[in-house]
């Protein structure tokens, strides 16, 4: 029998791997050349790879930045003789103003400049939350009524009547909270904002607009247009629809049958027709159950719509990321004595949002992009703008060039959400060391 | 199973058992759907005692601790708790919680906050004590649990056994009266389960109101002044710890005791 016993005498010290595993040389060997085969299929792909930008890159590199027209380009490429074609900038550098902005007065273009960079100083204490200082929600409160007064204009009083809303609605909570319970007391208090905005808000304004006049010149719905008005529905609707997507979800778990009912019956129709159905309804139907003489505007039709459509998607993602909490995280909640809504605020929901970040930041992304199809009903976004650029004799038979242009614009945004979510992904994660 | 041998330095100076009576349980039923998990459950928990309930897996022992502080609704009979009985009125099941401090198998530490952050929570939020003083007294429990030096990690830097003893402290910031632990060392390694066990017995020394459904007998034989047998949802056999080892009386408890203690 062989003979196993053995003890260690002394411990063995730490070595370095050898030099062909770690640096370039190591990655290169490990990724990309590891064996016959792989090098062979690194190597074709580096081909495929210079064949696709060989192709792309020259006529991507074109100088028609100046051109007026589209011929006018052709002649620039011929000039440079040019096989396969090039670019044509022209049309870009004369429609970008109105693909950004619509047909929102030249003048007044400040307003939608300063409300979209109030939206990252608004932001910044909610996304960035370390960097800016806590101070920084009064403004991002602030923001949410000067916001729409900004882009829409008129009196100053109706922003500032917008924001008394809530505030009624928290007193009248305070006063019945005692007379009629908890569930009436909210009740009320939700009711009371929505009925104060929608039949008192109009006639205060006014009227007090008429004794003190200040406020901004008015811009109508209809001049909004371009990658602005995207902007605008996408921000809005993403807004909202987290907050009622979260409110949904919470309701669709409630023990309370009809608040149960109610959220999963909501989420199933939402969810199960198309956005364009419920952008006609917004656009041709919803006047017609509105009372006689109520004109409600087409953008904020818009908005309501994308936000309840883009609320129920969050809310099936939000009721992954709370099913996948362990139900210890509940009953750690309960047992602290933890009151349902403390449980959900400082246990359950900044858990169960985490988890759901990749789904949330999704739905956003694609929210963004259906924006677009406010195009069908006729709204200047910068696809329904497109329409009317080639259709211009000067740009007749354009298309790569334009499209390519709002692509990138969009891209870029939704590339943006899509490294944020990954950057507060990482930073969220506690479990490393 | 693990019988830990311990060394008979359990100091019994201030357990003291009074004649108030902190828990009352009587004539307690509970089903889940159909099935009648806890029958006829009477028990009487006077402040200072120390109870360990042991018995085989599915005999209801965890869902009995878990209807003194309502994580199981009772279907019948009652359960008084400090004064306060627990039925369908939120109010008295927020009390009793906030009184009762739980210990769970899993320590179900919440791990997007720091341990001190777990610690100081629901005395915040719960009991209104302001930030400054939830902050001293979280580091007072931590340095009795012995790790005050982790105050600032998330419970997913820690190990096993520090996890449990951050529970602990957890529970105890909130000043409970009784503490409910549900097999706090089942799911540690051996190397671990001691330094809970010490947690646990130097509570118990300090005369707190203890109920714990464990499988650590070398425990229930140092600390408690009573072990409960169930089975099958019932109080099979109930002794003070000395005559319920040495000499179960139901058979039950004899063929229980010879599968743990036999090897």
């Amino acid at each position: 029998m062989a003979d196993y016993s053995y003890v260690r005498e002394d411990m063995l010290p730490e070595r370095e791997p050898p030099v062909s595993e770690v640096g370039i040389i190591g990655w290169l060997r490990e990724n990309l050349f590891s064996g016959w085969f792989n090098s062979i299929l690194t190597i074709l792909s580096l081909m495929f790879i210079y064949m696709i930008l060989a192709a792309i890159v020259p006529w991507l590199w074109t100088p028609t930045w100046g051109a007026g027209s589209l011929s006018e380009c052709r002649e620039i490429i011929a000039d440079l003789g040019k096989q396969h074609g090039g670019a044509c900038y022209g049309v870009i550098t004369e429609r970008w103003q109105q693909l950004l902005f619509g047909f929102y007065p030249d003048e007044l273009r400040w307003r939608p400049i300063l409300t979209f960079l109030g939206l990252f100083v608004a932001l910044g204490p909610v996304l960035f939350s370390d960097v800016f200082p806590r101070k920084v929600l009064w403004f991002t409160g602030a923001y949410l009524f000067l916001a729409p007064w900004l882009m829409w204009g008129g009196a100053i009083w109706t922003p500032l009547l917008v924001a008394a809303g809530p505030a009624l609605g928290y007193l009248a909570y305070r006063f019945l909270y005692g007379v009629i319970g908890n569930l009436g007391a909210v009740i009320v208090a939700v009711l009371v904002p929505i009925l104060f905005w929608l039949f008192l808000v109009g006639p205060i304004s006014s009227g007090l607009f008429s004794v003190i006049p200040l406020g901004l010149e008015v811009v109508e719905s209809r001049l909004f247009g371009g990658f602005m008005l995207s902007v605008w529905i996408g921000v809005v609707a993403i807004a909202i629809s987290l907050v009622l997507g979260v409110v949904l979800a919470l309701g669709r778990q409630s023990d309370l049958l009809i608040v149960k009912y109610l959220s999963v019956g909501f989420i199933e129709f939402i969810r199960g027709v198309p956005l364009i159905t419920l952008l006609f309804v917004a656009s041709t139907l919803l006047n017609i159950f509105m009372p006689p003489g109520t004109n409600f505007d087409i953008i904020l039709r818009v908005m309501i719509m994308a936000t309840l459509f883009a609320s129920a998607y969050i809310a099936e993602v939000v009721r992954g990321g709370l099913a996948a909490l362990p139900r210890g995280q509940y009953e750690a909640a309960d047992a602290l004595g933890l009151d349902y809504w403390k449980a959900q605020r400082l246990i359950i929901l900044p858990q169960a949002l985490k988890i759901s970040i990749p789904g949330i930041v999704s739905t956003f992304i694609g929210l963004f992009k259906d924006t677009t199809l406010v195009s069908i009903i006729g709204l200047l976004d910068p696809i329904g703008l497109t329409g009317s650029i080639r259709a211009d004799a000067n740009w007749n038979g354009i298309v790569w060039e334009l499209y390519g242009f709002i692509a990138l614009l969009f891209f870029l945004s939704c590339f943006a959400m899509s490294r944020y979510s990954m950057w507060l992904e990482k930073k969220l994660r506690k479990d490393h060391h | 199973m693990s019988t830990l041998e311990l060394e008979p330095s359990v100091d019994t100076s201030k357990m003291q058992i009074s004649d108030e009576v902190a828990i009352q349980i009587a004539d307690m039923n509970k089903w889940f759907g159909t099935f009648h998990v806890l029958r006829d459950i009477d028990l009487t928990v006077y402040r200072g005692e120390r109870i360990v309930i042991c018995g085989p897996s599915g005999s209801g022992k965890s869902t009995l601790i878990r209807c003194i502080n309502r994580l199981e609704e009772h279907q019948a009979g009652k359960i008084v708790v400090d004064g306060t009985e627990l039925n369908s009125d939120l109010k008295n099941v927020d009390k009793v919680r906030s009184e009762v401090g739980m210990v769970f198998q899993h320590f179900n530490l919440f791990p997007h906050l720091t341990v001190l952050e777990n610690c100081t929570l629901a005395p915040i939020w719960v009991r209104k004590v302001p930030r400054k003083e939830a902050v001293e007294r979280a580091m007072h429990f931590l340095e009795k649990v012995k790790i005050p030096e982790q105050a600032n990690k998330y419970p997913g830097q820690l190990s096993g056994g520090q996890q449990q003893r951050v529970a602990i402290a957890r529970s105890l910031c909130m000043m409970p009266r009784i503490m409910l632990f549900d097999e706090p060392t089942s799911a540690l390694d051996p190397e671990m389960i001691k330094e809970v066990l010490d947690t646990m017995i130097e509570l118990a020394e300090e005369g707190m109101t203890m109920l714990c459904v464990t499988h650590e007998m070398g425990f229930a034989q140092a600390v408690a002044n009573r072990v409960i047998f169930m089975a099958d949802g019932q109080i099979v056999e109930q002794n003070e710890p000395k005559e319920f080892f040495n000499n179960p009386k139901s058979e039950r408890t004899q063929q229980f005791l010879s599968q743990i203690i036999g090897h």
